[in-house]
């Protein structure tokens, strides 16, 4: 279980992207993290595996508190934290198999991981995310040889085969299509429920967060503004997070725009062969 | 009132002063080439630039038909210059890789020490022309091979290391954020993180570094370094313009190939 208390980073530039936030995940808890760009969303998850270093406060997995690691235990302590990445982050010129073996990086020396003499567990294990994600036939690929939902897929195995605690998951699909969106999110959630497995997902389309999470936090300005089911998510909540806006009208609008999206490509389809 | 017939407006590109300016500037170029031309042509004897023709057409006649009979007497340096590139161009590598490793911003390990050295050290090695390479190590070691080889290697370090640094520091970060995050090590980083990403650009670099040092290597005999710039030399003193024409040929035949050669790897690499 991962507990926050008094996390607070504040950039060389003097911009202060977190102030004060705290809160606790337990086991099995996947909390959508909503909030305006800019409101710290980002920050806040790489603050827990130290891409970004926190300025003070304490992140506590299973009572060793991250913040106070030197460089051989935060290896130690990152390897059990998967994390997914909004531009997918995958090595674009390796296979679709080495990505997903480069999250066992942290278990295995770095001459065995330079000649790819993965165990025959590591393979294996390997083997059924790739089949888990749906993505079997496809782990002799190069990475860029596929899609963006593809792609996801690819990193969702990858912080799957690091055998994590807690995942990082910061902007799933920010990059992907409407109907990809849900799907991937759609996976992340079974594969947590699956595994038991607690996860921060950051991300912006409120309507997703909703749909898919047990909890939301809501950021604004770097504080903690929101903590409660997603039911709470009222139009004053929203508000408050976000400021002014129709939010009744936009989640209606959510389901609308698909559609006309759908529409609009079959007329410009219709307009390409008629040329 | 249809907006053809609307009061016309008159839009420049230039201010009237600016145009004013902009030909006093030409006119100053104008002068300047004049003046330059008058000075350089000071001490050209006319009576050999008018003859120019007929000395060009004399030598052309002499040195045709190459003397193909010659060829035997040039496989073997020919084959020492091929060898003079490809193990100078090794050599160059083995030297720049660490020390693009070193210069690159985002991979060095020491910002304030190591990077200054490295590229100063790529920078020194890019200021000196490789014949003059040759030159210092014919003195120092004697004329050979192995002078060549050297001269070939210590110019292509900061070839290669300069594009290689420059290819290093372009790499997407979020891949090497992603391989960090699963708690990988430094040399885990470097080789999941950002070797993937630069070797593309690492052959590509090398290969073309090679199809120049073929070039450099066939006049490095000029000066002693080996190879078929010896032979360049030796029938250009002799005045055997048979020969001359022959090894021309050869030189331009052999660039020909590598030049073919290195864009097939390039494009295989890409």
């Amino acid at each position: 279980m991962l507990r926050i208390d008094g996390l607070t980073k504040t950039y060389k530039t003097g911009d202060k992207a977190l102030s004060n936030v705290s809160f606790d995940v337990p086991q099995g808890q996947v909390i959508g993290l909503i909030g305006p760009s800019g409101a710290g969303k980002s920050t806040l998850i790489r603050c827990i595996n130290r891409l970004v270093e926190p300025t003070s406060g304490t992140v506590r997995l299973n009572d060793v508190n991250l913040p106070a690691l030197r460089t051989g235990d935060l290896r130690r302590a990152r390897r059990r934290i998967g994390m997914i990445f909004q531009e997918y982050a995958l090595v674009e010129r390796l296979t679709v198999m080495e990505n997903v073996l480069s999250g066992r990086l942290g278990y295995i020396g770095f001459w065995r991981s330079f000649a790819r003499r993965y165990s025959s567990r590591d393979i294996a294990n390997a083997y059924r995310l790739l089949d888990r994600v749906g993505l079997m036939s496809h782990a002799d690929k190069r990475a860029d040889a596929l899609s963006g939902g593809q792609r996801q897929r690819v990193g969702i195995a990858r912080a799957l085969a690091q055998d994590p605690e807690l995942l990082l998951i910061d902007e799933p699909t920010a990059s992907l299509d409407p109907k990809t969106s849900r799907q991937i999110m759609r996976l992340i959630v079974e594969i947590c429920r699956e595994r038991g497995l607690p996860a921060i997902i950051n991300i912006h389309d409120v309507v997703l967060a909703q749909q898919f999470s047990d909890r939301i936090i809501g950021l604004q300005s770097g504080s903690m503004v929101f903590d409660g089911p997603p039911s709470g998510l009222t139009e004053a909540v929203l508000t408050k997070i976000y400021g002014e806006e129709d939010w009744t009208a936009m989640r209606k609008g959510a389901a609308e725009d698909a559609d006309a999206e759908a529409e609009e490509k079959m007329q410009a389809e219709k307009m390409l062969r008629a040329l | 009132m249809s907006i053809a017939s609307a009061e016309t407006q008159v839009w420049q590109h230039r201010t009237p002063l600016k145009r004013l300016m902009l030909w006093a500037g030409w006119l100053a170029c104008v002068a300047l080439f004049v003046w330059c031309w008058e000075r350089m042509t000071q001490r050209t004897i006319w009576a050999f630039v008018w003859d120019a023709p007929n000395a060009a057409a004399d030598i052309g006649s002499r040195a045709f038909p190459p003397r193909w009979s010659y060829m035997e007497r040039l496989w073997w340096p020919l084959w020492d210059t091929i060898n003079i590139a490809t193990l100078g161009t090794l050599l160059g590598i083995a030297m720049a890789v660490p020390l693009a490793f070193l210069a690159a911003s985002n991979t060095t390990p020491s910002r304030l020490i190591l990077r200054p050295i490295a590229l100063f050290i790529i920078v020194a090695s890019r200021s000196i022309n490789s014949l003059i390479w040759a030159l210092l190590l014919v003195s120092i070691l004697g004329p050979g091979i192995l002078a060549g080889i050297l001269a070939i290697g210590l110019r292509s370090i900061g070839f290669i290391g300069k594009l290689l640094y420059e290819a290093i520091e372009e790499t997407d970060i979020s891949q090497v954020e992603a391989i960090t995050a699963t708690g990988a090590s430094q040399g885990q980083i470097l080789t999941y993180g950002i070797v993937p990403q630069v070797l593309p650009a690492f052959y590509g670099i090398s290969v073309f570094r090679w199809d120049i040092n073929i070039r450099e290597s066939a006049i490095l005999g000029l000066v002693g370094a080996g190879g078929i710039g010896a032979q360049l030399n030796a029938s250009l003193n002799t005045l055997a313009w048979p020969q001359v024409s022959l090894i021309i040929l050869v030189i331009l035949g052999t660039v020909v190939v590598s030049e073919w050669v290195s864009a097939k790897v390039r494009h295989a690499v890409i």
